[in-house]
C-alpha cells in the first residue's frame, strides 16, 4: 500500500494510461499474451517449438499478399501458416531429408518470399512493424480481428483442453479409445497459426515464437500439474507484456523486444529459483533454515 | 468342414501387412485369440512387435489383410473401448505434468462426453482401478515422482478403468520391481478368469513359460505360433532371433 502511494511509482503506472494508444496496447497485448500463453503449454509439452518457429515465420508472405489485396491480413497469414505445415509434411514424406532440416528450409523459404514481396509491392506496408510488431499502433480493424481470433482460439482450446492434453501425452492411447487424433493434430496446428497471427502484432514475426514457447517453458519448471502449468503460463505471459510495454514507454525501447526480454527474464528467474526444478532449489534452501 | 465363427475370436488378424513409406515392417502375419487366453509376443527389436500392436489398435493402417476384433472392425473396437494398450515405460514422457489420478481417468475419456467431464461412475471406476494396482496412496502424485514399477501399475490401472476386454502390453515386466512383478502376475490370473484376452510382448523367456498359454514368435512375419509347450522350442527361438542359439541368449538350458 505504501509503495502504491509513492508518487513516482504511482505515476509510473498511471501516466501511460492517460494515452489512448497505451491503454489499447496494454489491453491488446495482454489478450494476445494470454492466448499465446494458453497454447504455449501444449506446444512445449508436445515438443513443437521448432514448428512454432516455422509457422510464425511462414505467415510473412501471407501478411504481405493480404495487405496488397486489401484482405484481412489474418486470412493471408493463416493460409500460409497452415500451408507451410502441409508442405513440411509433404516434403518429409516424399524425400529422405530429415524433419528438422525440412522445417528449417521451408520456413526460411517462405520468409524470404515475404521479404522479396515487400520490396516489390511498393505500398504502405511497414516492413518494420511486421518484423518487430507495433503494439502501440494498433488500428481499430486490427483490434476487431485480434479480438475475434483470440476468442476463437480460447474457445477451441477450452473445449478440447483435455483431449489436447491426452494427444500431447499419449496419442496412441487416444487413438485406441476412438478419439480423433488426426483432428486434434490439425486443431493444434490451426490454433498455432492463429496465435502466431495475433502474436505478430505484439512482438512481430521474428519474435512471436518466444510468445509461443517461453511462457510454457517457464511454467513447466514451476509445477507438476497441467492445469497449474496453463495458468502460470498465461499469467507470466500477461505480466511480461505489461512490463515490456511500460518499460518501452518510459525508456523509449522497442516494444516487441522489451516484451520478449521480460519473458526471458521471468524464465531465467524460474530456471534459477524454481522450488523443485530450479538450479538453486529454493525449497531446499528454505528447508535448511527451519 | 467346420465354418469359422469369427465371433468366437477376440482377436482375429489374417495375413496382415504393414509398411511405412514402402518399408515393410510386418507381412502375412496371422493371430487368433479367444477370451481368457494369454499370448506372448516374442521377437527381436525391430521384428515388428510394436507394429503388430499398432495395427491392432488402429494406430497404423494395414496395407493388406484383415483384422477383426470380436468379429467387428478395428474402428468399432475403438468406439466400444474394447482394446487397452499399456505402453512400455520408455514409450511415455515421464516428465509430463500429470498425476496418477489424471492418467487413470484417461482410460475413461473414450466413453465420456466431449468435454470429458467425469461422471460418478467414471470416478468410481478410476478409484477401483487404482485400488487394484495398489496405488491408492499416490492418487495425486505426479508420474515423474513414481518408480518404474509404480508407473507401470498406473498404466495398468488405466487399462482396468477402461474396462477393455483385450489388453495389449508392451514389455510389462521390463524395469519393474519384484513387488510390481508379483502384482502384475496376480492381475493376469484375475484377468484370465474374467475372460479378458491378453497379448504381451516380452524379452524375458521365463515369463513366457510362466504366464503364456500361447506364444507368437515373429521376425517381420510369423515364425511360429501355437501352444507355448509345443512352439516355444530352442529351434524356433533360434530362427526368431536370426540364428543365435538360445543357449547364447539365455544361458545353458535351465
Amino acid at each position: 500500500m505504501e509503495l502504491c502511494s509513492f508518487l513516482t511509482l504511482d505515476s509510473f503506472i498511471t501516466d501511460p494510461l492517460t494515452h489512448d494508444f497505451m491503454r489499447k496496447a496494454l489491453l491488446m497485448s495482454s489478450l494476445v499474451a494470454a492466448v499465446c500463453g494458453f497454447l504455449s503449454s501444449y506446444l512445449t509439452l508436445k515438443g513443437w517449438a521448432l514448428m512454432g518457429d516455422a509457422v510464425s515465420h511462414s505467415v510473412m508472405p501471407g501478411v504481405v499478399v493480404a495487405y496488397a489485396l486489401g484482405l484481412p491480413f489474418s486470412l493471408g497469414a493463416f493460409i500460409f501458416g497452415v500451408g507451410s505445415v502441409a508442405l513440411i509434411g509433404f516434403i518429409k514424406q516424399k524425400s529422405r531429408v530429415k524433419e528438422d532440416t525440412v522445417i528449417g528450409l521451408v520456413f526460411t523459404g517462405f520468409f524470404a518470399l515475404g521479404i522479396v514481396l515487400v520490396s516489390k509491392i511498393k505500398s504502405n506496408i511497414d516492413l518494420h512493424s511486421i518484423l518487430f510488431g507495433s503494439p502501440l499502433g494498433i488500428s481499430l480493424s486490427d483490434v476487431k480481428q485480434t479480438l475475434f481470433i483470440s476468442l476463437l482460439v480460447v474457445i477451441l482450446l477450452s473445449i478440447f483442453r483435455k483431449d489436447l492434453m491426452l494427444y500431447c501425452f499419449d496419442p496412441r492411447h487416444a487413438k485406441t479409445v476412438g478419439i480423433n487424433v488426426f483432428f486434434l493434430h490439425y486443431l493444434l496446428l490451426t490454433c498455432l497459426s492463429l496465435a502466431a497471427v495475433v502474436g505478430l502484432q505484439s512482438v512481430g514475426i521474428i519474435l512471436v515464437v518466444a510468445m509461443l514457447i517461453t511462457p510454457g517453458a517457464t511454467a513447466y519448471l514451476l509445477t507438476d500439474k497441467f492445469d497449474n502449468m496453463t495458468l502460470i503460463s498465461v499469467l507470466s505471459a500477461i505480466i511480461s507484456s505489461l512490463i515490456g510495454i511500460y518499460v518501452s514507454f518510459w525508456f523509449d525501447l522497442e516494444t516487441g523486444g522489451s516484451i520478449v526480454l521480460a519473458q526471458t527474464f521471468i524464465f531465467l528467474f524460474a530456471f534459477l529459483f524454481a522450488p523443485r526444478y530450479g538450479i538453486f532449489k529454493l525449497k531446499k534452501l528454505f528447508a535448511g533454515y527451519k | 468342414m467346420e465354418t469359422i465363427n469369427y465371433q468366437n475370436f477376440r482377436i482375429d488378424a489374417e495375413n496382415i501387412c504393414v509398411d511405412y513409406n514402402g518399408k515393410v515392417a510386418l507381412y502375412d502375419a496371422n493371430l487368433r485369440l479367444k477370451p481368457g487366453q494369454i499370448c506372448g509376443l516374442v521377437g527381436m527389436n525391430g521384428a515388428g512387435k510394436t507394429t503388430f500392436f499398432n495395427a491392432l489398435t488402429g494406430f497404423v493402417n494395414i496395407s493388406k489383410g484383415k483384422i477383426r476384433i470380436n468379429g467387428e472392425s478395428v474402428r468399432s473396437a475403438q468406439k466400444d473401448q474394447t482394446i487397452a494398450y499399456v505402453p512400455q515405460n520408455e514409450g511415455i514422457d515421464s516428465q509430463f505434468p500429470i498425476s496418477v489420478w489424471d492418467v487413470v481417468m484417461m482410460g475413461r475419456y473414450g466413453s465420456m462426453n466431449i468435454f470429458r467431464c467425469p461422471r460418478e461412475s467414471d470416478v468410481q471406476a478410476v478409484k477401483d482401478a487404482i485400488e487394484r494396482v495398489d496405488l491408492t496412496d499416490h492418487l495425486s502424485t505426479p508420474i515423474g515422482n513414481l518408480s518404474g514399477g509404480q508407473r507401470k501399475r498406473t498404466f495398468l490401472a488405466r487399462a482396468i478403468a477402461q474396462r477393455a476386454s483385450i489388453l495389449l502390453l508392451d514389455e510389462p515386466f521390463s524395469g519393474v520391481d519384484i513387488r510390481t512383478e508379483k502384482l502384475i502376475s496376480e492381475l493376469f490370473i484375475q484377468f484370465k478368469n474374467e475372460g479378458k484376452t491378453i497379448l504381451l510382448s516380452t524379452h524375458d523367456m521365463i515369463h513366457v513359460r510362466e504366464f503364456c498359454d500361447l506364444v507368437l514368435l515373429i521376425n517381420k512375419t510369423v515364425v511360429a505360433y501355437g501352444e507355448t509347450s509345443e512352439v516355444f522350442t530352442p529351434e524356433n527361438i533360434t530362427t526368431t532371433f536370426g540364428g543365435i542359439s538360445p543357449d547364447f541368449l539365455f544361458g545353458p538350458e535351465s
